[in-house]
């Protein structure tokens, strides 16, 4: 960062980045957790599934929101376009998932790069209007579009099989949740490798104090509109595996609960070290699954109560817990920042 | 054509009042209220239940429809609200968003998914004709009554020793403070007066939008943030001036240009944000 008084300082620096990039052991045994649950409960695999996609979801919002600190209103935009190119494009008769995947993410990709600029100028709450707006007339558009999108009835269609060998969709669940684990630990590892290149430090700099980050030399509306491009990819990529393995898009992918849902997860499983979307992702679905088969009307009620609470209590001392109590036991691991 | 731009106006009036308190929240007390639409619902419901349930009159409900969202309103922003103004954005959008979480199922426990009707009384209900200009009796009455609102908050804010305490303890609540301003009262005052208004403008907008339902908070959020957005934050004015230009120009589009529907009002937004993040009608100092 600095100007280098010493080489040693160099070095430890290096070092300690270094060590911050290496898989540590919880995060390997997070991975396989996940892998031995999809194998071991096939008949879990559907809400598996459902997860992974709002785990790789939330995860995009979490690559802006919390290591870039831009907020957004309106990321359902996004998953929302992933979804209906990677339907549009397989009931043209490409019903190659890979195909789709990749089209999806390109597609939402572009659309973040052209609406970016847009989040540059303002303060948070223009940010948030902006991209509900757009969020809002992307979906007006899917709407007004019956003879693409197939307007209020959605679209069916039928998808080719994973790598030309593997089935998914109805008859293939786990064969989806493999495919779906698969796409987001790829594109994890990716997001995982970028925060912690230069690049992701860059940002962390335009989070904490943009202008200062300017100063530093720091292209900082570049970089906001690079790394909102990515995670426009990536909400695109979860929309198009969304898209392929329930085969059926409908409007409701644009829809303003979307957007709030997501945000939850991230909230709750804590922004900015990436796993916490996959967490959050994890425990709203199980919550909503759990109080919905209890209550199936007012399961919304105890969402929003746990949100209350969460702000009021304060997002930053729960999120530390964790960390407290490791320090309690150990008190050098907790020094050395565990994620 | 003119009756267009009349129905246009009645809308935006609505609007107006509708959003009001968000302006006063939003732009005065630097709060993002996205649970604003709740104490509309709340509103519109003590209009439909007094009518539907007790038969009171439809005039008689109003007071009650400003009355108890406001009294709901300070309770909140007492207790809860009040904890949360120097919070992040970010913590008072969830926060919010968690009350309309709230708010909705607990509307739908009590009175249920369908939505509560308000029959208007019938001198409200006709039409009237004049120089061949049609235009609802009800249209005519929101304007008349949305118009006296607005001229009565402007003159509040602006001439009475209260709207300056407020202006004051806006501007800069450290010095309000040190002046001798109770801001914390004042603060109080303005929201339950927001949150009236918000209520009177739900039971006003129950008619024209087919009744209060639990989704009322979610389906109108956006349209209070876009009239909130457009008008600019700071001040009455520019409040009713965007809505009564997002009024216009929603009815004249559905009217004329039906195959895009709610595009314009969603197009209107993003150009303004993008030309004036401050808001069309705002003074020229960005936050």
């Amino acid at each position: 960062m600095s100007v280098p008084k010493a080489p040693a300082t160099m070095g430890r620096l290096t070092a300690h980045l270094h060590r911050r990039a290496r898989w540590r052991w919880p995060e390997i045994v997070f991975w396989l957790a996940v892998l031995a649950a999809i194998l071991a409960a096939p008949s879990r695999a559907a809400i598996i599934n459902e997860v992974l996609i709002a785990g790789l979801f939330a995860l995009s919002l979490d690559l802006i929101l919390g290591l870039t600190g831009i907020v957004s209103l309106g990321h359902a935009a996004f998953l929302g376009l992933g979804a209906y190119a990677a339907a549009i494009l397989a009931s043209k008769g490409f019903a190659d998932p890979t195909l789709g995947l990749v089209f999806g993410a390109a597609v939402a990709a572009l659309v973040g790069l052209a609406t970016a600029p847009l989040l540059l100028r303002g303060a948070d709450l223009t940010r948030l209007m902006v991209t509900l707006g757009v969020s809002l007339m992307l979906g007006e558009l899917a709407n007004r579009n019956g003879w693409l999108t197939g307007g209020t009835d959605g679209l069916n269609f039928s998808i080719g099989r994973v790598l030309g060998l593997f089935p998914i969709g109805f008859t293939g669940q786990r064969n989806a949740a493999l495919y779906s684990f698969a796409v987001l630990f790829i594109m994890f590892a990716v997001a995982r490798r970028l925060a912690q290149s230069p690049f992701g430090l860059a940002l962390a700099a335009i989070r904490e104090n943009r202008l200062r980050a300017g100063a530093l030399g720091i292209a900082t509306s570049r970089r906001i509109v690079a790394i909102y491009a990515v995670s426009a990819a990536y909400a695109g990529a979860a929309g198009a595996l969304l898209a392929q393995t329930t085969q059926i898009v409908s409007l409701d992918l644009f829809d303003f609960h979307r957007s709030a849902d997501v945000m939850l997860m991230l909230i709750i499983g804590g922004a900015g070290y990436l796993y916490g979307g996959l967490i959050g992702a994890a425990a709203f679905i199980v919550l909503r699954d759990v109080i919905s088969s209890a209550t199936p009307e007012y399961w919304e009620f105890w969402i929003g109560l746990a949100l209350v609470v969460l702000v009021l209590a304060g997002r930053e001392r729960i999120r530390e817990a964790p960390r407290r109590l490791i320090a309690l036991f150990a008190p050098r691991a907790a020094r050395r920042g565990v994620a | 054509m003119l009756t267009i731009l009349l129905d246009g106006v009645a809308y935006g009036m609505l609007l107006f009042v509708l959003a009001a308190g968000l302006s006063v929240t939003l732009g005065l007390m630097n709060f993002i209220n996205l649970a604003h639409g709740a104490f509309a619902m709340v509103g519109g419901y003590v209009t439909a239940l007094m009518m539907n349930r007790a038969g009171a009159p439809f005039l008689a409900t109003l007071p009650a429809a400003f009355l108890i969202p406001a009294i709901l309103g300070v309770a909140l922003e007492r207790t809860l609200y009040r904890r949360l103004y120097g919070a992040s954005p970010l913590d008072q959008v969830l926060f919010t968003i968690g009350l309309v979480l709230m708010a909705m199922p607990i509307a739908d426990y009590l009175l249920g998914d369908e939505p509560q009707q308000v029959h208007l009384p019938a001198w409200l209900s006709g039409r009237i004709e004049a120089h061949g200009v049609g235009i609802g009796v009800y249209r005519l009455f929101i304007i008349a009554v949305c118009g006296v609102i607005a001229a009565t908050l402007q003159t509040f804010l602006v001439k009475t020793r209260f709207g300056a305490q407020l202006r004051a303890a806006v501007d800069d609540a450290r010095v309000a403070e040190g002046l001798g301003i109770n801001v914390d009262r004042i603060f109080a005052i303005a929201f339950a007066v927001g949150s009236g208004l918000a209520g009177l403008g739900g039971a006003l907008a129950a008619d024209v939008v087919g009744g209060i339902d639990p989704s009322f908070p979610v389906k109108f959020l956006v349209t209070f943030l876009i009239v909130v957005t457009v008008g600019g934050s700071n001040g009455i004015i520019g409040a009713l001036f965007g809505a009564l230009l997002l009024g216009v120009l929603d009815v004249a589009g559905k009217y004329y240009v039906p195959s895009i529907g709610a595009f314009i009002i969603y197009g209107v937004m993003v150009i303004t944000l993008i030309v004036r993040p401050q808001g069309l009608f705002a003074r020229g100092d960005a936050r």
